[in-house]
């Protein structure tokens, strides 16, 4: 880790000394809310690294650890009532335990967010533009009509209509498809080096989905930024991402590149999601695979795998081990990827039981 | 069903179940003040006409704002229509007085999307499920107990849980609940308007499951309303879609997906992600709809979709088209021609290699090297 900056620094984080580093280390990190009813394990142990022009896909079920270990990234969790382990790094600069002015120069400018929801993301007080400007001038010691150019030129680069008499609207004035254009261009008016979109499209329709996933690739490939799309959708993974990680139960499951995760997936709980969603060409008469049960409870999770009472292969594994030991994110010998599974040879079960049955 | 599937509309011999004909709901937008005059109309739904047969399922698709849940509010009459006709085993609902219409609420059940906003929360699972069986009185009281349980058993919850409150169980659980709801009358159609969207990929699989297994036991009809084209083509053997108020395109699901001919399902078509491509390492060629869905308080003359259609002209804007049977479907639409957007076939071709189009292209690296390279080793552990 290159710490050579000091607090002081006005601008932004410059790319760290060491170049090789990707521009987000996330390294064992936990998560962990103190509750009247216990302690929830949030996140548990999960590191992962953007560089710079990558997407990182991270998918998994709701209550499964992926929005709540992309807001530790901004530094979004009260120090009050969570409990942060472990390291991030965005460029270089390490994250937890930094001063809430450090975080203030990081959230927007080095890493930006959208959010799943544009309508209560935005305020309904404040016409779009201000909320724009308000972002461009906490970074920028620029007068309001400069700042205010800026706005309506981010809002004709995300591809809003009139961008110079909509920058005055308010946002219930905009369409859902709008709001979440105007929201991408709040959150790159800074032109931030990792911009994390926390199911940026699960509330639209699919022909606008379509239209903000071709947004944000190309806006991508414009600023060379690194991108985590937190999505349930697999079908949206499959369209952004260079690589994929799985979460189960606030850890990382499976990690690998797209193509590894969606035609060799090595893991019961990959299959099970696999298994889950229909196709659009795919056999009708073949039904739904749905993994039974239900997500762990993250207050007391199992004992042993967190996926054991959902997974109809734990008799594969000698020794009940499934229901005892936490297996690490290991490759095994004869694996393309990491997995965190017990199955040592999940090739030859994907092969043989499971691949027929589900695709 | 496969020898029927050619011919959906209104052609199998058998009398529908519902029969829809030129259904209009219109909403009056009020100006604002104390006398409220009526300054405009939300053209919700603007003459739509559908059957539904006993025992299958009708699936509606379509962008947000296009109508499809008001058709499904109208049909259980929540709404009542502005005109049209719709006609339940040959009984006429539209002009129903409420008092009329109560015989055919057991028949007609809806589910809502919500699992979270559609259950009371002060009531236990148990007064939730036997209440539409104590207002039809349909279950002598002392019996009640058993129904519920009966019913909590059929959608696969613990029939211990019915003096649970909605709170103490999940969202996939709850769409469950609401589910035995719906089917505590045995009704013969079931208006499902968007039962799955609200739910984790894991636990939609388990709800459509579920459906399917109720509609092969129990016989009974669906209409389908979801935005996700997949899960509707998986329930649903004919499907509509639906653009501002009308149906722009009505046929089997084979016609639909694999030969659409109006320009919107084509478009509706190539932006639905699909992992299938994705994992060959390429994308299908996406038709780009510019804009946004006009508004139904002022929708565009002649044809609705033309202000975003690319092959719109003259005669869009001056003529409406009329919903006409090209190919075996019915569509709307002056220039209608088939366009194939979605390839055939299964992840399992693709997993397996057969067919793949970008082999040792540029675009298939990682993956497929992998792929090799996993096999190749599982041949000489076979070895």
């Amino acid at each position: 880790m290159t710490e050579t900056l000091s607090d002081t620094r006005p601008e932004r984080v410059p790319l760290p000394a060491d170049s090789s580093e990707p521009f987000l280390v996330v390294e064992n990190l936990t998560v962990q809310f103190p509750t009247y009813d216990g302690l929830v394990q949030a996140v548990s142990d999960l590191s992962y690294t953007v560089k710079l022009g990558e997407t990182l896909g991270i998918v998994g079920e709701s209550g499964s650890g992926k929005s709540v270990s992309s807001m530790a990234v901004l530094g979004l969790h009260d120090v009050k009532r969570s409990r942060l382990t472990g390291s991030i790094r965005v460029g270089g600069k390490e994250i937890i335990g930094a001063s809430n002015s450090t975080m203030k120069r990081v959230r927007g400018n080095d890493v930006a967010m959208i959010f799943q929801d544009p309508l209560t993301a935005l305020h309904p007080f404040y016409t779009v533009g201000a909320q724009i400007i308000e972002a461009y001038r906490l970074h920028n010691n620029v007068s309001k009509s400069i700042a205010k150019r800026r706005a309506v030129e981010m809002l004709e680069r995300v591809g809003i209509p009139q961008p110079d008499r909509r920058v005055n609207e308010y946002p219930h004035q905009f369409s859902g498809g709008m709001r979440q254009r105007a929201m991408i261009a709040m959150s790159l008016v800074n032109d931030p080096k990792l911009l994390i979109a926390d199911e940026p499209t699960t509330a639209l329709d699919v022909t606008v989905q379509a239209q903000i996933l071709d947004l944000i690739q190309d806006l991508q490939r414009e600023f060379g930024s690194a991108v985590i799309m937190i999505t349930h959708d697999l079908g949206v993974i499959a369209e952004i991402s260079d690589e994929v990680l799985v979460m189960y139960a606030g850890r990382c499951v499976e990690k690998g590149t797209t193509k590894q995760i969606l035609t060799w997936p090595e893991m019961p709980y990959t299959w099970g999601l696999l298994g889950s969603i229909a196709d659009v060409a795919s056999d009708v008469s073949k039904p739904l695979i749905p993994i039974p049960g239900t997500p762990p409870s993250l207050l007391n999770p199992p004992d042993g795998c967190p996926f054991n009472p959902r997974c109809p292969h734990t008799d594969k594994v000698e020794g009940r081990r499934c229901f005892t030991e936490l297996p690490e994110l290991v490759q095994f010998p004869r694996q393309t990827h990491p997995t965190r599974c017990h199955i040592k040879d999940p090739d030859l079960i994907w092969e043989t039981e499971v691949k027929e049955e589900i695709m | 069903m496969s020898a029927q599937t050619s011919t959906p509309i209104g052609e199998s011999g058998q009398t529908p179940l519902l029969e829809v004909n030129d259904l209009v709901k219109h909403f009056p937008v009020k100006s604002s003040g104390v006398i409220r005059r009526t300054i405009g109309q939300v053209q919700a739904v603007d003459g739509v006409s559908f059957n539904i047969y006993k025992g299958r399922s009708l699936g509606l698709v379509g962008e947000s704002g296009c109508g499809k849940t008001s058709v499904g509010r109208v049909i259980t009459r929540l709404y009542d229509p502005t005109s049209g006709s719709m006609k339940f085993e040959g009984n006429e609902l539209a002009t129903l007085s409420s008092k009329e219409m109560l015989p055919y609420r057991r028949e007609i059940q809806l589910i809502f999307q919500d699992p979270y906003s559609s259950l009371n929360p002060r009531h236990t699972v148990g007064s939730i499920i036997s209440t539409p069986m104590q207002v039809h009185k349909t279950v002598p009281r002392d019996k009640m107990v058993a129904r519920v349980q009966e019913l909590l058993e059929v959608v696969g919850l613990n029939p211990e849980h019915y003096n649970r409150y909605p709170s103490e169980f999940s969202g996939g659980q709850r769409q469950r609940i609401g589910i035995a709801r719906s089917l505590a009358l045995n009704p013969k159609l079931i208006v499902a308007d968007e039962p799955v969207s609200a739910l984790d990929v894991s636990i939609q699989a388990q709800v459509v499951n579920l459906l399917q297994d109720l509609q092969k036991e129990f016989n009974i009809a669906f209409l389908f309303i979801a935005h996700d084209l997949a899960i509707v083509r998986h329930f649903c053997p004919e499907i509509a879609v639906m653009y501002l108020g009308k149906i722009v395109e009505i046929g089997d699901r084979d016609q639909i997906y694999l030969t659409p001919h109006h320009p919107y399902t084509q478009a509706l078509l190539s932006a639905a992600p699909d992992v299938k491509q994705a994992a060959i390492g390429g994308r299908r060629e996406r038709i780009r709809l510019e804009g946004d869905v006009p508004s139904p308080i002022n929708p565009p003359s002649g044809c609705r979709f033309r202000t975003r259609c690319w092959k719109a002209q003259d005669i869009c804007a001056a003529e409406e088209p009329p919903l006409l049977e090209v190919g075996g479907r019915q569509v709307a639409c002056h220039f209608a021609e088939p366009l194939q957007v979605i390839v055939p076939g299964s992840m399992a071709d693709v997993v397996s290699g057969n067919g793949l189009p970008g082999d040792g292209g540029p675009g298939d690296v990682a993956g497929n090297g992998a792929a090799a390279e996993a096999a190749s080793r599982r041949g000489s552990t076979a070895l």
